[in-house]
């Protein structure tokens, strides 16, 4: 029944020509926060339309979407999902009813505008990741920095103009190597659409070439180690909802674009070049997660903490050759791209808890350094209680969803090489060490000072927020089987793309 | 000689113009300052009809005047584009003009008569139309540019102006004299046919070619033949740069596609490699320079330069989608030149001139709509999508890709990063920074209405493509 209804663009306009109308509607009558509520959760319940008529069984794309766009260029308005997007999808909807409700008591400057940059911002990147043309693909991917650009920018704490500048020229810069990639692409096979992309044969330099510029465009978004700084900054000046964003979505953009453009794309280059993206995804886990250790300020150091996380995304995508090379079965393969896929997900869910939990202290006591806080648990237990609970999802608790996907890639990483496991399994140790460092000095011991005997514990509002959040964390981590069999065919075709030399 | 009467037909827009500018020289003549009224109406009223008059032509095509005129598919759909823009131009300069004391009628006189000689320059088949266009659209601007008589910084300007200009037309015209001593003809169809078909010393004709690529070189405003743009931009009244900023841009752009394509494009190895220097060095010294400006219209100065740059990307790739792309990106540039400016003079009140980029700050809150609409234009200059600015980059990058010159390539995409900087600073001022000053912002409804249409073509033309980029490309497949 979904599949005849144009869901995917729905998805997509709804929430971009309702943000457009709250924009419209202005800040005068009381009407901008009820309608932004209403557009993000009917798109919530349109994307749980995704769910239900996805056909597991194929790796095909589905509620495909085809119209002429630039038919100077053949460039198409051509939508489709696999079960990679599909996730994603459900996973931005559900991020951006959670910005709205965070943001309902606490923004109280210019409402509708930043209701309707974060609506709009959902179409973008639900278009993102249902874009099959190139072309479309890079609009969205290059205009969805806009509203991140203001949000920051305008909601955002002192220093928000050099994080936000920051923030746009990196990406840019990431993102504009991707263009010549994609440009030189549709120059070698006349075609604009990603699935040709998919099949045109290319020499190892070309690959090469190609493999850097995407490594570049997404590097930067994931981010990698080396050019992660601009997170930090970015995360620590953004209101809570544009971290939640930042964290949840746009970081994820990043794995999304090495799966869809980089592995099938230029397998070979992948393999020539895997040892560079573990080196620096190990290196992401193990220093990051050391500099996170160090951090005095709470969001910086979730910063940290995601740099770190996202550096299981990328270890698990690329350990496959390795693990190829070693066992003839590819069985492992599977584990590690589906952990790292699991680890997106599951990380979205976590970051955006963990973020929301420090705004929810920031509203009340408007410092985020961790020395200003004590015993806050004392003042207000039932936050703590979730604080504490989505601080042992972040450092991996088994029966959270952040152990299903560190599990599976670290068991991957075993079949490719004992000590890429034994690395990436120090995480088990640092992030327990630093979350649970953060923690203890936040939440427990005495009531460090009067703000903090005056809090008061978390609202409905709130308390609905986060809960919803655990429900989550908790569902994934107990039976992971409904997000993994998705996006089971789609990782089996991968594979094989991968596997496949394009020479 | 085949001088056939219906064959003037072709050149009626041109004679509709040229007899209105008369009328309307007679008109300023004899009303004096007390008619300047009637003479805006009658200049809008001219371009309106010319507009027409090309628009009821379009499809046909033919050279005429014994060869020296072409009507064809290029010059209908520029021309079509340099009415339309001087429309808005004249408009938005008006508001200007009364509160300064310039509301003249000289004003609109040169502006027609400039006008006029662009669409020589546009349809020009022939080395002596192309330069009787050229000094005519040229000698307008000067005067315009010296028009604001008593302050000092407008006559540096159109001091500047002349004289760089009087060199670079003197640096075409000793081009054209080579040419014609290399082919033996000043018709650019039989300097084509004679360079086709081949013998000629190539010596001679590239050393030609310098002097003419130098001369369009001066006129785009290329580096390094910029020098007279910031000081002429800061300098003329605004709105005589709005005016200098556009529709020429547009005439320079089909001068240089009648001169190096339609009549030098069988040496186009020998032109490539010049324009890929000036192409490459306008992109870096223009986005560079401009990070360092506090003056809005010096900044523009310099973003032009750059753009500049990426329109020569496309022509010197010397296929039919580059010069197609290049006139995508030649006609997107003047829509979001003309919607800067004219946000510049918006802002603008008696005794005060809205151009350092100060002026701009927290302007989203004294006014979020006209905030949002600068926003929409920088992007778009930017080359962010989903605006239009961001497929007249696409369409450029993608013909010198198509030709393997990715080395140019990834400097065209890093310097547009290096431009998003400046452009970002502007949104930062309107958006992030609180408002220096507080008085409402008045401008005639017209003006407001226009300058709203301006910004949100920008954004429709970047949402649906298609139909430009189809003109585009008709006109050269």
């Amino acid at each position: 029944m979904f599949t005849d209804l144009p869901l995917l663009s729905l998805l997509i306009w709804l929430p971009v020509l309702g943000g457009i109308a709250v924009l419209v509607n202005g800040d005068n009558n009381g009407w901008a926060r009820p309608l932004s509520l209403i557009i993000s959760v009917v798109t919530l319940l349109l994307s749980i339309g995704l769910y239900i008529g996805f056909d597991n069984a194929t790796y095909q794309m589905q509620f495909a979407e085809q119209a002429p766009w630039i038919a100077t260029f053949d460039i198409n308005y051509a939508l489709g999902i696999d079960g990679f997007s599909m996730p994603l999808i459900i996973l931005t909807a559900f991020s951006t009813v959670i910005v709205v409700v965070a943001g309902w008591e606490v923004i109280q400057d210019r409402v509708s505008q930043y209701m309707a940059a974060f609506l709009i911002m959902e179409g973008l990147m639900i278009a993102v990741f249902a874009s099959l043309d190139a072309i479309l693909f890079y609009v969205f991917f290059e205009a969805m920095l806009i509203p991140l650009f203001l949000v920051i920018g305008i909601w955002g704490g002192p220093n928000r103009v050099y994080a936000t500048i920051k923030f746009f020229l990196y990406t840019l810069f990431g993102s504009v190597f991707l263009l010549l990639a994609l440009l030189y692409l549709h120059h070698v096979s006349g075609s604009f659409s990603i699935l040709d992309f998919h099949k045109v044969s290319l020499t190892m330099q070309e690959q090469i070439y190609l493999f850097l510029a995407f490594l570049i465009a997404f590097a930067v978004k994931v981010p990698m180690w080396p050019v992660h700084t601009w997170l930090p900054d970015a995360h620590v000046e953004a209101p809570t909802g544009g971290s939640v964003i930042l964290a949840a979505i746009t970081l994820k953009i990043g794995g999304y674009g090495l799966i869809r453009f980089a592995l099938p794309i230029t397998p070979d280059a992948s393999m020539a070049l895997d040892w560079l993206v573990i080196g620096l995804s190990l290196t992401a886990i193990v220093y990051i997660g050391f500099v996170a250790l160090a951090q005095s300020d709470l969001k910086k150091l979730i910063a940290y903490s995601s740099i770190a996380h996202m550096g299981f995304v990328t270890l698990g995508l690329f350990i496959v050759f390795r693990i190829f090379a070693n066992s003839a079965t590819g069985s492992g393969a599977v584990l590690a791209i589906e952990g790292a896929m699991v680890q997106i997900i599951s990380h979205g869910f976590i970051a955006a808890a963990m973020f929301l939990c420090v705004g929810v202290l920031y509203d009340r006591m408007h410092t985020r350094e961790i020395s200003a806080y004590g015993g806050v648990i004392n003042t207000m237990p039932i936050f703590g209680g979730f604080a504490v609970f989505f601080a042992m999802a972040n450092a991996g608790l088994p029966g959270t969803s952040g152990f299903v996907g560190e599990f599976m890639v670290i068991l991957a990483a075993y079949q490719a090489n004992f000590w890429y496991a034994f690395l990436a399994a120090t995480t088990l140790i640092l992030g327990a060490a630093y979350t649970l460092w953060m923690i203890k000095r936040v939440m427990f011991g005495e009531v460090a000072n009067e703000n903090v005997a005056n809090l008061t514990d978390i609202n409905r509002r709130e308390f609905w927020m986060l809960s919803s959040l655990a429900i989550i964390v908790l569902a994934i981590g107990l039976w992971p089987a409904p997000l993994t069999e998705v996006m089971h065919a789609s990782v089996e075709h991968l594979l094989t793309q991968v596997s496949q030399s394009k020479l | 000689m085949n001088f056939e009467v219906t064959n003037m037909i072709f050149a009626l827009p041109e004679m509709f113009m040229l007899g209105m500018a008369c009328a309307i020289l007679l008109v300023v003549a004899y009303l004096g300052e007390k008619g300047t009224n009637i003479v805006y109406r009658l200049s809008q009223l001219t371009l309106a009809i010319t507009a027409l008059l090309i628009y009821r032509s379009l499809g046909e095509s033919g050279i005429t005047f014994d060869g020296t005129y072409i009507k064809d598919g290029f010059s209908d759909v520029l021309k079509m584009a340099v009415m339309l823009i001087n429309i808005v131009v004249l408009l938005y300069s008006t508001s200007y003009l009364k509160s300064r004391n310039l509301f003249k009628g000289e004003y609109y006189v040169l502006a027609i008569f400039s006008t006029l000689g662009m669409m020589i320059m546009i349809s020009a088949a022939h080395f002596l139309t192309l330069y009787l266009g050229l000094e005519l659209m040229s000698l307008c601007m000067y005067a315009m540019v010296a028009m604001h008589r008593d302050s000092k910084l407008a006559t540096e300007a159109a001091m500047k102006y002349f004289i760089l200009g009087a060199i670079a037309s003197g640096m075409l015209l000793y081009g054209m004299s080579i040419i014609y001593g290399a082919t033996g003809s000043l018709d650019l169809a039989t300097i084509a046919a004679t360079i086709q078909a081949g013998g000629l010393d190539n010596t001679v004709l590239s050393f030609g070619l310098v002097f003419l690529v130098i001369g369009i070189g001066f006129k785009l405003g290329a580096v390094p033949f910029h020098m007279w743009l910031p000081d002429v931009y800061h300098g003329a009244p605004t709105a005589v740069t709005l005016f200098i900023a556009t529709a020429p841009k547009i005439a320079a752009f089909a001068m240089a596609i009648r001169i190096l394509v339609d009549g030098l494009g069988d040496v186009h190895q020998y032109w490539q490699g010049m324009l890929i220097m000036l192409s490459v060095l306008s992109m870096i010294i223009g986005n560079v320079v401009a990070i360092a400006q506090t003056n809005l219209k010096r900044m523009l100065a310099y973003s032009t330069i750059s753009h500049v740059g990426f329109i020569l990307l496309g022509v010197l790739s010397g296929s039919q989608e580059g010069y197609a792309a290049a006139m995508f990106y030649a006609l997107v540039y003047t829509l979001m030149s003309l919607g800067s400016f004219g946000m510049i003079i918006l802002l603008s009140r008696q005794g005060f001139e809205a151009d350092t980029i100060d002026d701009y700050k927290g302007l989203s809150q004294r006014n979020p709509w006209y905030a949002l609409m600068m926003l929409i234009l920088m992007f778009s200059m930017a080359g962010i999508p989903p605006l239009v600015g961001f497929y007249a980059k696409l369409t450029v990058i993608k013909s010198i890709i198509d030709i393997n010159l990715i080395s140019v390539a990834i400097i065209a995409v890093l310097m547009s990063v290096i431009g998003a900087f400046y452009y970002l600073r502007i949104i930062k001022v309107m958006y992030f920074d609180k408002p220096k000053q507080s008085e409402p912002l008045e401008a005639p409804a017209e003006m407001r209405v226009m300058i709203s249409v301006n910004a949100l073509s920008v954004l429709a033309l970047g949402l649906f493509p298609g139909a430009l980029l189809a003109v585009c490309a008709s006109v050269f497949y």
